[in-house]
């Protein structure tokens, strides 16, 4: 009899047809067969999202987490925080974007060794073991181009030469000996706005959530501190590891010793009990008639209070009933589409002009003799502000200690929506 | 090429003829049992489908392994959760002639070649194909030097050592070699395959290796014992003993890297074990914050199981908990706590509050996982008013990705159930919105309406209503059991949803019709008044009806309000007899309801009805129809024979009906413990393991205490209390909580032991008893793994003797430097370990550090103590100086130097001798070694109205609280009239720890007072900006400390220097090279300029050219320290190492100025 097990036992990669592509097992080897209660629910969910995330089988729990196409399917055999194994899943699909630059199916066949070599760093007996992108970019070098043509030429290999030492030393997160020649720290303050507006365009529910994505490629062991002008307006912080959290209680100041590279030094989230600027409005006048085959479709776009920003990349997409066949839509500007299949309609729109508002306009056509849907189709809108976040936050400086040399420091700002949608 | 290939497809077929006839037998019978199974089990339909697709593509490859054993797999394929599969189906479509060719290639010279075969093979495994065969060829290169082909042919030997035993033996030794490696990593690699390997025949060699690897050097190889353990106790149960004592060894680890890893091993083997826990309770508490993310899932989670054995239930009495009078239960001995139990109101064991307090920080962690599991402890653990911390961080989860907004919501809706009030300020971040997914609305929808009260109903209710609309309208019925929920339990709503309900009837969408109609069946039922118009409604829309759900809904309303709509019921009946053929066995089963029940209410016009009725049912096809239609008949229809039930009849169809509870499906599910996969799926998984309930009486606390086993014989038995130490009690509880908590809980101030001990008498030695396990443990590995014995614990008696006279010594409040030297030589010779410790400890909870002495009063010391009379009442005065310094008993005068009317915090400089400083040996508070005569204006005359203020730095350890710096004011009134009520106003930050003097009444013209206050500067140069006031007028005046005054000098010896330095390298040192003059080449001149800037102790060096100097910060109590070497030319290099990075690089730059200027 095999004992069952803690932890993760197996974990296989299935596509969005239903195929198996990869498997592994840390444990010993469970049939594949397990997946067809997978596949089942696949099949029965209408959407690809709608296939539960934990799926109880006779011997064994699926958990499940899909991203990029590609459901990642762990093998649990008894009790495990569930949070555990999808946290830890999501871990190895951004270790793979960082590795790979994208994580497709062909991309992750492309690289099947690495792939390999990576989640048995990643995972021993199922237990997590290294996930931190630095210590493993020293175990296992990421592949580029020029590398693979250099291997294949030379017949030498992904692995690093000397072991790492980051495992094991005081700062687990950043690898040592780091050298630049250009000492550069970017941090990017991205700002996504998630809201609900009602039909009369009152706003039902707003909120922020930001976060502070940081590329540093300091020389040495550098130790940052990064203070803010407005502390207070950070509700609910979560941090990465590196930042001293004693110090962010004390002085509401952000102190750490950042990773290299890529990495995201904070997210937080600004409560919805303040009042969040809605930088957008929609006029929009939906209507289907009953007994008619037509039904009118208006929509306007305008900003609002930007503080003098414009609104870039605007992008309306709508799912619209069932009933509507088809659409003759007029655009004043950028291009619409419409999936009579899916029903979905999008209008890429660019930028607004504040002086020439955009709009779309024109008829739906409806199947003949149905009935008149009941609902008015949601909008759902994406945007970009340039050099804006729209909580007002404000880094104030960056000082950085320890190491001797001027480094680079730059600063972005940048809000976008996030679930931002109209009902109608 | 092609010739081989064309061979090779003949080979197949004639290969395949036995192989394809067992297959199409198999088949065949896989059909026939397919289609008996139709219409029974479409689960296994799909099933059998996929298993027969996959036979038929199959059928080619299957026959390349050219054996029968294939075809026994293919039979087992079809049981899905079969366990082995192997190979499972797919096998090898490539062709024979790859294989070979792997072979060769792997069994060739060159490495290149070896290494692109071991990437082919790999990728094989990865395609879940079979590559056991090439298993000789590959277990070759397992010595082989390159790296990388080694880990490849790691990763294939332990996907299939299982399969080929004997072969997996030929690579042990190479293993077994590799264990000796003196690279770290190479020898964890070889444990991790080794252990891996899942061949019982080297459970032996697994063992031996396990318990090697647990006392190795290297944290990172005992990290990966402790997932060897696992692994082995999954291979072979009976070693669970051995393997519990490597456990339990691993469990006294103090490395972050091996604490979660052990924790999980211990789960697994033996998570009955909690009395391997007990002595590490506390050091798994503080080392929390710093272990790696997953590790401190796993053991949140094991300390979450713990407490709830160890501690009682903090529920019972809200609010009533005290944290001052922790200290006195935490203190009092165990008989008396037994009693204390039931009489007193609850009181939180301070390691349960310890538990709660250490993982709090976590719930800022960027991992999901992390935070879910801090929000299930303080669910589980925390009272009731403290659980809402929770709830912001679980809400911002809601912002991941969809698969932790599952599991989050899950959690919150078991939450919102019991607690409303956690979550309804946060009913928003609930609204469901188009993009969810199915079970995320779902989900959303089962919170939102939970926390429907009177209050926000109405808000909730207009969501409903948009929701209601929803395309997905497997979404919008469930709003509409929603609603239906929402009406029953808020009774002012329920009209109002009822009519809404009602309108919906109307809806164009059948679901939503349907789903309606059930609900305000339901609804009805509850509330059956009053209502006979919305039934005679439904009954309007019975003929629009479709789905069968709602029409049986509507009969049996019918059926059971038959009074209250006479008219209408009968003709519903009429058309029922009409459609009766035609409709669903559950309408035809409540038509044959309806027809029963107007039978016996109003048979007049019925009986034809329903007998008619009654006949249909007779020859239905179902069985149950036949049967109810049998039973009612005999029941309603008088006959001869059945007239005894017949009486009963009206009574048996018409009794009044309970009323159905709507409630939610989230209700019971607080049996699981939160968080785990069990709640999510509602069901128990394996390896589930159940949250005890809280004692009714709390376990012995003292088993957590650290103590040396010969010792604790003597402890349970002297505990009886003494009125020294009832004295102590109330003093104790009397300090700050934080202190308390801090010192019992951690292990941070004991370990000091020895040269503490020395300084304070009795206390430190009750510390050394109680930690010394602990410290035993920890000198046991610097010691290089020499046993824990009773040699250690003999030595440390000889300490004590050696003490006595010291501790005579000490007590006199003179000669501080005779002190720190003493302390030097001790230190070195008693306890080398301890300096690894106290790093450990300050630095994961800096504000420890204050000085108590907490769990220190075993009743045999005091015992002993009382041989001199004199000591005991020395000693708690020397521990009160913690907050407060209550004077009525206590004569300062001897000792004060200034003529302050407020206490001097000189005195404490005399009584530190005696106090303990929790910190550790080598971190010991001395006195300073020069004062600075420097003053520094803070109210000058001419802004002040006549009232001139000068501060300087006294650089004496603060009196009022440890973390202040004390600062000395001479206030001096230069005008002709007396001020009276000099005091200190406002002050900013407000936040500031601010220790004011006295109000001074009155200051006669020309007089002048000193004062002294205390300034908790935070560690940071900000000055401290307040008000300075008199009775007329308040001037603002600021105290801006030079960074060299935010510190406290500590003596240590060069042997601990060095230590301490060597765990401040890399990213918490900053140093400097200046030049310096000639002639200030000599100590003197150095160490006083330094003394000048920085309240520095000096450290005795036994180099001339390096002076060394060490102090600790005020506030978080971070080790700072200087060394100066000075080399030819007249340079000098100077090095800060401080974790307090910011402090270091600030004080090196006035050390720069200083000496440089020097």
């Amino acid at each position: 009899m095999q004992f069952p097990a803690k932890m993760i036992h197996s974990l296989f990669l299935v596509n969005s047809s239903g195929d198996i592509f990869l498997e592994k097992h840390w444990k010993s080897v469970v049939s594949r067969s397990v997946c067809d209660y997978f596949f089942e629910a696949q099949e029965r969910a209408s959407e690809p999202e709608n296939v539960p995330p934990v799926i109880p089988t006779p011997h064994h729990y699926l958990i499940s987490v899909l991203r990029h196409r590609i459901y990642f399917v762990a093998v649990i055999q008894s009790e495990v925080p569930p949070l555990f194994v999808i946290e830890f899943l999501h871990r190895v699909v951004d270790t793979f974007q960082d590795y790979f630059g994208v994580c497709t199916e062909a991309a992750i066949k492309d690289n099947v060794v690495v792939v390999y070599e990576l989640l048995e760093e990643m995972l021993d007996n199922g237990f997590p073991l290294a996930t931190e992108s630095n210590i493993l970019k020293e175990l296992i070098k990421p592949p580029t181009i020029l590398r693979t043509v250099v291997n294949t030429i030379t017949g030498s290999t992904n692995v690093g030469e000397q072991l790492p030492t980051g495992q094991l030393s005081v700062v687990p997160w950043r690898r040592t000996g780091v050298k630049y020649t250009n000492n550069e720290a970017y941090f990017d303050v991205v700002e996504e706005i998630d809201a609900i507006i009602d039909k009369s365009g009152s706003t039902i529910t707003a909120e922020i959530q930001g976060v502070i994505d940081a590329c540093v490629k300091l020389t040495g062991m550098p130790d940052l501190t990064l203070s803010f002008m407005n502390p207070r307006l950070l509700d609910d912080v979560s941090f990465h590891p590196c930042v001293r959290f004693k110090r962010w209680e004390a002085e509401r100041i952000l102190s750490f010793i950042p990773p290299d590279g890529n990495f995201r030094l904070l997210s937080y989230h600004v409560s919805c009990q303040n009042l969040v600027a809605i930088p957008v409005y929609v006029k929009h006048n939906i209507t289907f008639r009953e007994g008619s085959s037509q039904g009118r479709f208006e929509l306007t776009l305008g900003p609002k209070q930007t503080m003098g920003k414009g609104l870039e990349a605007v992008l309306i997409s709508s799912q619209l009933p069932r009933g509507v066949l088809n659409t003759n839509l007029n655009p004043s500007q950028g291009t619409y589409n419409f999936d009579p299949v899916t029903k979905l309609l999008s209008w890429d729109v660019g930028k607004i002009n504040p002086q020439k508002l955009p709009s779309l306009k024109g008829s739906m056509s409806l199947q003949a003799g149905a009935s008149k849907p009941d609902e008015n189709p949601t909008i759902n809108i994406q945007f970009k502000i340039q050099q804006s976040a729209l909580s007002g936050l404000k880094v104030n400086r960056l000082d950085m200690y320890g190491e001797k040399y001027k480094p680079f420091k730059g600063i972005k700002y940048m809000t976008k929506a996030g679930k931002f949608q109209v009902r109608t | 090429m092609d010739e081989g290939k064309k061979l090779h497809v003949h080979d197949k077929v004639f290969l395949s003829l036995p192989l394809l006839i067992s297959i199409i037998k198999l088949s065949t019978t896989a059909i026939l049992f397919y289609d008996s199974l139709a219409f029974h089990n479409k689960h296994f339909c799909t099933l059998a489908k996929r298993q027969m697709l996959s036979m038929s593509t199959n059928n080619l490859s299957y026959s390349d392994q050219g054996g029968t054993d294939s075809a026994v797999e293919v039979g087992q394929e079809t049981t899905p959760t079969s366990s082995n599969a192997g190979a499972g189906f797919g096998l090898f479509s490539v062709d024979f002639k790859k294989n070979e060719d792997l072979k060769e290639m792997l069994e060739s010279n060159k490495e290149s070649l070896k290494l692109e075969a071991m990437k082919r093979v790999v990728g094989l495994i990865a395609k879940g194909k079979n590559a056991s065969e090439l298993f000789p060829a590959v277990v070759k290169n397992v010595a082989s030097k390159n790296i990388e082909l080694k880990k490849l042919v790691y990763v294939y030997l332990v996907r299939y050592a299982e399969e080929q035993q004997d072969l997996a033996l030929l690579s042990i030794s190479t293993f077994q070699r590799a264990l000796k490696d003196p690279n770290q990593l190479i020898r964890a690699s070889a444990l991790r395959v080794l252990s891996s390997i899942r061949v019982p025949i080297i459970v032996p060699i697994m063992m031996l290796a396990i318990k090697e690897a647990a006392s190795d050097m290297s944290p990172y190889v005992r990290k990966t014992s402790a997932h060897a353990i696992q692994k082995l106790y999954s291979l072979d149960q009976d070693q669970k003993e051995l393997l519990i004592e490597v456990i339990e060894k691993l469990l006294k680890d103090k490395s972050t890297l091996v604490a979660g890893s052990v924790v999980m091993a211990f789960e697994e083997v033996c998570p009955d074990r909690i009395d391997l826990i007990h002595k590490n309770y506390r050091k798994l508490c503080n080392l929390l914050v710093d272990v790696e993310e997953w590790g401190q899932v796993v053991i949140i989670s094991m300390l979450t199981r713990y407490a709830r054995t160890q501690f009682t239930n903090p529920w019972k009495e809200e609010g009533v908990f005290d944290e001052r009078n922790e200290r006195a239960f935490y203190e009092s001995d165990e008989e008396k706590t037994r009693d204390e139990t039931e009489a007193k109101p609850y009181m939180m064991d301070p390691d349960h509050r310890l538990l709660l307090r250490n993982t709090k920080p976590l719930l800022q962690s960027r991992n999901t996982a992390v935070v879910m599991s801090v929000a299930q402890l303080y669910w589980h653990l925390a009272p009731k008013n403290e659980v809402s911390i929770i709830t912001k961080s679980l809400v911002r989860l809601l912002r991941s990705h969809r698969e932790v907004q599952y599991i989050v919501l899950q959690n919150i809706a078991t939450m919102s159930i019991q607690r409303k009030g956690m979550f309804e300020p946060y009913m928003k971040s609930f609204y469901v919105r188009s993009t969810d997914a199915t079970h995320i609305k779902s989900l959303k929808l089962e919170i939102l309406t939970s926390l429907a009260n009177e209050a926000n109903i109405s808000t909730i209710l207009r969501e409903f209503q948009t929701y209601v609309k929803s395309q997905d309208k497997q979404f919008a019925a469930g709003t509409i059991q929603a609603i239906g929920r929402c009406a029953t339990n808020i009774s002012e709503v329920t009209d109002t949803c009822l009519n809404g309900l009602v309108l919906l009837l109307s809806n164009r969408d059948e679901t939503v019709v349907a789903e309606s109609v059930v609900v305000i069946r339901k609804l009805l039922q509850i509330q059956p008044t009053q209502h006979s118009d919305i039934i005679k409604h439904m009954a309007q829309l019975f003929d629009n009806i479709t789905v069968p759900m709602a029409r049986a809904s509507i009969l049996w309303l019918m059926g059971e309000y038959c009074e209250r709509v006479p008219k209408i019921a009968p003709d519903v009946l009429r058309k029922m007899a009409k459609s009766f053929t035609s409709e669903e066995d559950i309408v035809k089963l409540q038509t044959v309801n309806l027809a029963a029940k107007l039978y016996l209410t109003n048979s007049k016009q019925t009986k034809l009805l329903t007998q008619y009725i009654l006949n249909l049912g007779k020859y239905d096809q179902n069985y149950d129809i036949r049967d109810r239609t049998r039973f009612i008949r005999q029941l309603i229809v008088p006959n001869d024979k059945n007239g005894a039930l017949s009486k009963y009849a009206h009574r048996i169809l018409l009794a009044p009906k309970p009323a159905p509870v709507l409630e939610s499906a989230y209700k019971d599910r607080d049996r699981y413990q939160l968080g785990t996969l069990s709640h999510t799926i509602n069901t128990k998984a394996s390896g589930y393991l159940e949250l005890s309930d809280w004692p009714a009486v709390a376990p012995d606390q003292s088993v957590r205490n650290v103590e040396v086993k010969e010792w604790a014989p003597s402890l349970g038995k002297t505990g009886k209390s003494k009125p020294a130490k009832s004295s102590d009690d109330k003093f104790y509880s009397d300090s700050g909580e934080e202190e308390e908590e801090k010192g019992s809980g951690s292990s941070s101030s004991e370990d000091g032991s020895s040269s503490s001990s020395e300084e304070s008498g009795s206390d430190a030695e009750s510390h050394v008893q109680k930690n010394s396990s602990q410290s035993s443990e920890e000198s046991d590995k610097s010691s290089s793994q020499s046993e824990k014995s009773s040699s250690e614990s003999d030595s440390e008696k000889k300490e004590r003797k050696t003490k006595t006279p010291l501790q005579k010594k000490t007590v006199k409040p003179t000669a501080k430097d005779s002190d720190s030297d003493e302390n030097g030589n001790i230190a070195k010779e008693a306890n080398s370990s301890s300096a690894e410790e106290s790093y450990s400890d300050s630095d994961s909870d800096s504000e420890s550090d204050s000085d108590t002495h907490t769990d220190s009063d075993s009743g045999t010391e005091h015992k002993k103590e009382t041989k001199s009379k004199a000591k005991p009442k020395v000693e708690v005065k020397s521990t009160k100086e913690v907050s407060l310094l209550d004077l009525g008993d206590f004569t300062p005068a001897p000792v004060t130097q200034h003529k302050s009317s407020v206490l001097s915090p000189s005195l404490l400089g005399d009584l530190e001798g005696l106090s303990l400083s929790n910190v550790s040996s080598i971190i010991q508070v001395s006195g300073p070694a020069f004062v600075p005569e420097k003053s520094h204006d803070l109210l000058h005359r001419m802004t002040g109205k006549g009232l001139s203020a000068q501060y300087q730095f006294p650089r004496q350890p603060c009196l009022y609280q440890p973390t202040m710096v004390s600062v000395q004011i001479s206030l001096t009134n230069t005008t002709d009239h007396p001020l009276e009520q000099i005091h200190i106003g406002d002050r900013s930050p407000t936040g500031l720890n601010m220790h004011c003097f006295n109000t001074i009444e009155c200051l006669e013209p020309e007089a002048s007072v000193t004062v002294f206050m205390g300034i908790d500067f935070n560690d940071s140069t900000q000055a401290a900006n307040f008000q300075l006031c008199t009775k007329e007028d308040h001037f603002s005046v600021s105290i801006q400390p030079a960074i060299g005054e935010l510190l406290l000098p500590i003596t240590m010896t060069e042997l601990d220097f060095r230590k301490e330095k060597g765990k401040l390298l890399g990213m918490n040192e900053s140093s400097a090279t200046i030049t310096m003059a000639a002639e200030n080449m000599t100590s003197q001149p150095i160490s006083r300029p330094v003394a000048t800037v920085a309240n520095l102790g000096v450290v005795p060096s036994s180099q001339g050219n390096v002076h060394r100097f060490a102090g600790k910060t005020a506030s978080s109590r971070a080790v700072v320290l200087v060394t100066v070497e000075l080399r030819e030319s007249s340079t000098a290099l100077i090095t800060i190492n401080t974790e307090k990075s910011v402090m270091g690089s600030m004080l090196l730059r006035d050390l720069k100025l200083a000496l440089a200027q020097a």
